[in-house]
């Protein structure tokens, strides 16, 4: 049954970064945007399973660090070769300067 | 099982045999576990910043170089000069475009996609390279590098083919091979090897791209038959023999004679410092150990990645002359001795090679 995870600080993901983020055996990664939006997906590349907290983040794009596949942060939506499949978002909320995810 | 010695062995490399299977059985074709230097995040989140300036900069010279000695030799044609301005245009599409094929494939050399997208379909083009095909095979590499069975673009296999290595100085097999298989794919079809990586979804971009390619060479011919000159040619396609000679020097620095089926790159890649020309033609490739641990920063970062790096490594080569000092015995003791390999050492304090295997590349079989 899905539920809202504390994920990490608000504070502990720059503007325009990602983190990762594990829970019960699964990776996530947070983002937080140029403009201090948070998002969450699959913590894997859907390509080769590289880890996306080690990539770039541009704008609302996040850059796999081993092939430079490219995902759209809140759709998920695979959008560069060599990623064809999409990534799983996730909600998140921020209180109380905590991020939440809902998985 | 005994090890697969002499000629024999050269199948093994094959991606439709049976090795890139036993290599992924050995968790050697994972491609989510390599060796990174530990670098504080902010100051990578610096390097792996993307620009549009240098990588326009860069290319706004070498299109005005090429068009520049184009315009020459055409209006020196007959003169002595013409050949030198013909080789200088040569040297910079045959070996000038590789890279920025390969810069642009990574997506890294601007920071705007299209500019990229549009520098790659040209320098795919120019280096006779379908764009899709080679996209994947070099995902393919930085995944799989120099892992028997899975990496196609092991350019010195043990035993090395040296005719073939020597002619391609000219493109002599490069330049048919890629005729023929842009032919194929024309037909709608994929040759054997390209089956195993490029994604069905992805097939119809290669022959679509192909059928392009030829009305190009075929448009190029027919100015050769009408103008009864061999100027189109000298243009268009000729340079993938007559200018590609330097790339293969610069390429063949990469991983030549290097381990094999290891999972660090400072196991099966070099560094080699070059001056100032050498990086403009070859895009910075020199920082090639870094390129591969860290594919993500631009090559016009690559310099200071280096430096950041270069205390993990094994002390780069000062020049290609001191690399092929080492490359050339190394490939020539290969031929008798496949289970000879340069494992360089590293510098006291760096990160121990981690690698279970050797290097020695002797999986079951091979």
């Amino acid at each position: 049954m899905p539920t809202w995870v504390a994920a990490c600080v608000a504070e502990d993901v720059d503007k325009e970064d990602v983190i990762g983020f594990r829970h019960e055996d699964r990776d996530y990664a947070i983002y937080r945007t140029a403009d201090g939006e948070f998002f969450a997906t699959d913590g894997h590349c859907s390509h080769e399973r590289t880890l996306l907290c080690d990539g770039l983040v541009m704008g609302h794009v996040i850059e796999c660090p081993k092939h430079n596949g490219r995902f759209d942060i809140p759709t998920g939506k695979a959008i560069r070769a060599p990623v064809l499949k999409d990534i799983q978002t996730f909600p998140t909320k921020v209180e109380d300067g905590s991020v939440f995810v809902f998985v | 099982m005994t090890a697969v010695m002499g000629r024999e062995r050269l199948k093994c490399y094959s991606l439709t045999g049976e090795q890139g299977e036993r290599a992924v059985s050995l968790g050697l074709a994972d491609g989510s576990e390599w060796f990174r230097s530990d670098i504080e995040r902010k100051r990578m989140k610096d390097l792996m910043r993307r620009s549009d300036f240098p990588a326009v900069r860069d290319t706004l010279l070498w299109f005005g170089l090429m068009g520049a000695f184009a315009a020459a030799g055409i209006a020196l044609w007959r003169s002595w000069l013409a050949f030198v301005c013909f080789a200088i245009y040569g040297l910079l599409y045959g070996s000038g475009a590789d890279s920025r094929w390969h810069e642009c494939g990574h997506g890294t050399a601007f920071k705007n996609p299209r500019l990229n997208d549009a520098t790659y379909a040209i320098a795919s083009f120019m280096d006779m390279r379908d764009p899709t095909v080679w996209r994947w095979s070099h995902t393919r590499h930085h995944t799989d590098t120099l892992i028997v069975g899975r990496d196609r673009e092991i350019a010195v296999m043990r035993p090395a083919r040296l005719a073939r290595l020597l002619v391609n100085f000219f493109g002599l097999v490069d330049f048919p091979l890629s005729l023929w298989t842009m032919l194929v794919h024309a037909s709608g079809r994929l040759m054997p090897d390209e089956r195993t990586f490029v994604p069905a979804q992805e097939r119809h971009r290669v022959f679509r791209t192909a059928r392009v390619w030829c009305v190009i060479y075929g448009l190029t011919i027919a100015a050769i038959v009408v103008t009864h000159s061999v100027v189109p040619f000298l243009l268009i396609g000729g340079p993938r023999i007559y200018g590609v000679y330097l790339l293969q020097v610069y390429a063949l620095t990469q991983h030549a004679g290097m381990g094999e089926n290891v999972l660090d790159h400072r196991l099966n890649t070099r560094t080699v410092y070059m001056g100032h020309v050498n990086r403009f033609i070859y895009m910075n490739m020199n920082y090639h150990i870094e390129h591969h641990m860290f594919p993500m920063v631009p090559y016009h970062r690559l310099a200071e990645l280096h430096e950041q790096v270069k205390h993990d490594m094994p002390e780069a080569y000062p020049s290609l002359w001191a690399a092929y000092k080492e490359i050339i015995p190394a490939v020539l003791r290969q031929l008798t001795d496949q289970t000879y390999y340069i494992r360089r050492e590293l510098p006291p304090g760096a990160a121990p090679y981690g690698d279970a295997a050797d290097g020695r590349a002797m999986l079951e079989g091979c």
